[in-house]
C-alpha cells in the first residue's frame, strides 16, 4: 500500500505519564490482532479506492474499450477526447462556472449573514431571543422535502425561479441554521470584556463587530466554511427543483443527467470523464486542506 | 461600561428589558439591529419557514398546483396516506434505511477509529495501527465526493452488463444488483455506507483523542483487553457523539432521496428502493398533487421527529442504567 511514511496516530501523551512507551514488539496473540487490523483497513480502503479508480481509468477509454476489456486494465492510449466533448459538448463547463458561482457567493453571503445573526443571539439580550433560536432549530430539523413545493412558488413569485441569484438565496436560507448553531456557541465563548474595551474606546456595534469580534472568531469562521462549502457544493435536491433550465444548471444536475439521460446508453467514457471532473477539484481540495478538516470536526465534536 | 439609566438621551429599554448594555435609539444601534438581525431573519422566515408554513396548510387541500383555486379538505388527504400501499411500501424502505444504515456505518467507523487511535498495541503507550493516517485519509475520500456524484459512480459500478463489481466476480456470483427485488435495497444501502463511514469514522477519531490517555492506560494496567476496553471506556466516554451521529444518520437515512433517485429513477424493481422524497417528488412535480404531496411530506416530517426523539430516549434509558451501576 502507497503512503507508508504517513505518521503514525497516536493519543497525544499528557504531562507526567510515565515513559513506558518504547516496549518491545508485542506478543503472538497481539501480532495476529494487528495483521487483522491491517487486513480489515486494507479491504475498506480497496473499497474506497478501486471504484474510483476504475472511474479514473475509463475516462480516458473508448467505449468499445470499456465494453470488452477488463475493468481495471491501463487505457490503450490516454486520450482526452471524454474530456473535451463531456466539458464542451455536455457543458460541464457552463455547470462547473454556475456552481462555482453559486456556491462562491452563496458561502460568502451565508457566512456574513450567519456570523452577524449568531452575534447578536449570542451576545445580546432582547425580546424573541429564545423563540428566534428555537425557529432556527427547527428550520435545521424539518426535511428540506417538506418546503420545497412552496418555495418553487415563492421563488416564482420573487421572479427569481430558475435563476442563478434566486438558487443564490435560497441556499443562504437553508445554510444559515447551521452557520447560526455552530456561531452561536462560537460567539458567546469569546470574552465579553474586549467588546466592551472597544465600546468604551468609542467603538460604534458595528465597529466591534467587524473590526474585534469577527477577526477573534476566525478559527470558527473556517471550519463552518469548510463544512458549508462542501454542503452547497453537493446540493442537489434544490437545484433540481428550483433551476430547471439547462444553462443554469450546476454540476450535480449535469452529471446525474449523464445517467437519466436517454442518449447515454453507449457513452460510458463520457459519463466517467464527467464524473473526473466533478470529482478532482474537491478531492484536491479535501487532500490540501485535510489538516484543518480534521480541526474542524474535531472542534465540532467538543461543544 | 454602564450608562446610568436616568441619563439624558432617553435610554429606551427594549421590550424584554434585561439588555446587557442598555441601547439607546442612536443610529448605530438601529441601523446594528436592523441588518445583523432582521436581514438574516427576514431571508430565513421567507425562504425557510414560510414555506414549511405553507406546505401544512396545503396539507389540508386539493390543490393541484397549476390553478389558483383549490378546496379545503380538511383531512382527507392524511385518510388517502393511511391507506395508500405505495406510501407505505416508500415508509417501509425508509426505515429499513433508518434502522441498518445507522447501525453499519457506527459499527465501521467506531472500530476503524479505535483501529487508528487506541488499537496498535495491547500493551504499552496506546497508539494506533502503522500507516492508520494513510487509512484516515482514504476513508474520507467518499464523504468530498458529492452524494450524486458516488451514485453515478456506483449505478455503473452495479451495472450488469459492463459494472466493475461483476466485471470482478467469478461467473456464477454475477448478478443484476439494482435491477432485482432481492438485491437492490441492500446495494443502494452500501453506497450509502460508503459514503458516510469516512465522516464518522473521522468523528469519533477526534472523540476519541479527547479521552485522556490515563484513562486508557489504567484500564490496561488493570488487565482489560482491547475490546474490554472499547466497550468500557471507549463506547461510554462518546457515548453524546454516539447519539449525535445516529440522529444525523437517522435523519439522512430518512431522506437518501439523492442516492436512490440516481440509482433507481423510478423507484427499483416493485418499488423496492422507492423512499418518501421520491413519492413525494412523483406526485409533486409530474402527477401535480400538490395538496396530497404536501401530506407525504409532513408526514415525513414526524417520522423524522419521531425518530429523533426515540433516539433521545433510548439513549436516555440505557445512559441511566449504566451511570448508575
Amino acid at each position: 500500500m502507497a503512503g507508508a511514511n504517513m505518521v503514525e496516530d497516536r493519543v497525544e501523551p499528557r504531562a507526567g505519564r510515565a515513559g513506558r512507551g518504547s516496549t518491545g514488539p508485542g506478543s503472538g496473540g497481539d501480532r495476529a490482532v494487528t495483521v487483522t487490523s491491517h487486513v480489515v483497513l486494507g479491504i475498506w480502503s480497496l473499497v474506497v479506492v478501486l471504484p474510483l479508480l476504475w472511474v479514473f481509468l475509463s475516462a480516458f477509454k473508448s467505449n468499445r474499450e470499456i465494453i470488452s476489456g477488463s475493468p481495471l486494465a491501463l487505457p490503450s492510449s490516454w486520450s482526452f477526447d471524454n474530456f473535451v466533448l463531456a466539458w464542451v459538448d455536455e457543458k460541464l463547463g457552463q455547470a462547473m462556472l454556475n456552481t462555482v458561482i453559486v456556491v462562491g457567493c452563496a458561502l460568502a453571503l451565508v457566512m456574513l449573514l450567519g456570523a452577524m445573526c449568531a452575534y447578536v443571539l449570542a451576545r445580546f439580550e432582547f425580546f424573541g431571543r429564545r423563540a428566534i433560536y428555537y425557529l432556527m432549530l427547527a428550520g435545521l430539523t424539518f426535511p428540506v422535502f417538506l418546503a420545497i413545493v412552496p418555495l418553487f412558488f415563492v421563488l416564482q413569485t420573487m421572479g427569481v425561479l430558475n435563476t442563478l441569484h434566486g438558487l443564490i438565496l435560497t441556499y443562504v436560507a437553508f445554510a444559515l441554521p447551521f452557520t447560526v448553531f455552530f456561531l452561536y456557541a462560537f460567539f458567546q465563548g469569546l470574552p465579553g470584556e474586549i467588546s466592551e474595551a472597544a465600546a468604551i474606546d468609542g467603538a460604534g456595534k458595528w465597529r466591534t463587530f467587524f473590526q474585534v469580534m469577527l477577526p477573534m472568531a476566525t478559527s470558527g469562521m473556517a471550519s463552518v466554511a469548510i463544512f458549508n462549502f462542501l454542503g452547497l457544493w453537493n446540493q442537489y435536491l434544490l437545484p433540481v427543483a428550483l433551476n430547471t433550465k439547462r444553462n443554469n444548471w450546476v454540476l450535480s444536475q449535469a452529471v446525474a443527467s449523464f445517467v437519466s439521460g436517454a442518449g447515454y446508453q453507449s457513452q460510458y467514457g463520457l459519463l466517467f470523464a464527467g464524473v473526473v471532473i466533478t470529482i478532482v477539484p474537491v478531492l484536491v481540495g479535501y487532500v490540501l486542506f485535510q489538516r484543518q478538516l480534521q480541526g474542524s470536526v474535531s472542534q465540532g465534536t467538543m461543544k | 461600561m454602564t450608562t446610568p439609566v436616568t441619563g439624558a438621551g432617553a435610554p429606551a429599554l427594549r421590550r424584554g428589558g434585561r439588555a446587557r448594555r442598555k441601547a439607546r435609539w442612536t443610529f448605530d444601534s438601529i441601523s446594528f439591529f436592523l441588518v445583523f438581525l432582521g436581514l438574516p431573519l427576514a431571508l430565513f422566515l421567507l425562504l425557510v419557514i414560510w414555506p414549511f408554513v405553507q406546505a401544512v396548510f396545503y396539507s389540508f387541500t386539493n390543490w393541484g398546483g397549476f390553478s389558483q383555486d383549490f378546496d379545503i379538505i380538511g383531512l382527507a388527504n392524511y385518510q388517502r396516506l393511511v391507506n395508500d400501499a405505495t406510501f407505505k411500501t416508500a415508509l417501509g424502505n425508509n426505515i429499513k434505511l433508518a434502522i441498518v444504515v445507522p447501525l453499519v456505518v457506527i459499527v465501521i467507523a467506531m472500530i476503524f477509529a479505535t483501529l487508528v487511535t487506541v488499537g496498535g498495541r495491547g500493551i504499552g503507550q496506546t497508539i494506533g495501527v502503522k500507516n492508520s493516517g494513510f487509512y484516515r485519509v482514504v476513508s474520507f475520500f467518499p464523504y468530498v465526493i458529492p452524494a450524486v456524484v458516488s451514485g453515478v459512480i456506483f449505478s455503473k459500478v452495479f451495472d450488469p452488463s459492463n459494472g466493475l463489481l461483476n466485471g470482478l466476480l467469478p461467473e456464477g456470483l454475477r448478478q443484476n444488483w439494482l435491477g432485482q427485488v432481492s438485491t437492490a435495497l441492500p446495494s443502494s444501502m452500501f453506497v450509502i455506507i460508503w459514503g458516510a463511514v469516512g465522516f464518522y469514522m473521522l468523528l469519533f477519531i477526534a472523540a476519541i483523542k479527547a479521552i485522556p490517555a490515563e484513562t486508557f492506560e489504567a484500564a490496561r494496567l488493570d488487565g482489560a483487553g482491547r475490546m474490554r476496553t472499547m466497550w468500557s471506556i471507549t463506547i461510554p466516554s462518546i457515548r453524546e457523539n454516539i447519539q449525535t451521529a445516529w440522529i444525523y444518520l437517522g435523519i439522512a437515512a430518512l431522506d437518501a432521496f439523492v442516492y436512490m433517485h440516481v440509482l433507481n429513477n423510478s423507484g427499483g424493481p416493485d418499488n423496492s428502493t422507492l423512499v418518501m422524497p421520491q413519492y413525494l417528488f412523483r406526485l409533486a412535480f409530474s402527477q401535480n398533487q400538490f395538496g396530497y404531496a404536501s401530506a407525504v411530506g409532513v408526514a415525513m416530517a414526524v417520522v423524522t421527529l419521531v425518530f429523533a426523539g426515540l433516539v433521545f430516549t433510548i439513549n436516555r434509558l440505557t445512559g441511566g442504567t449504566t451511570r448508575s451501576s
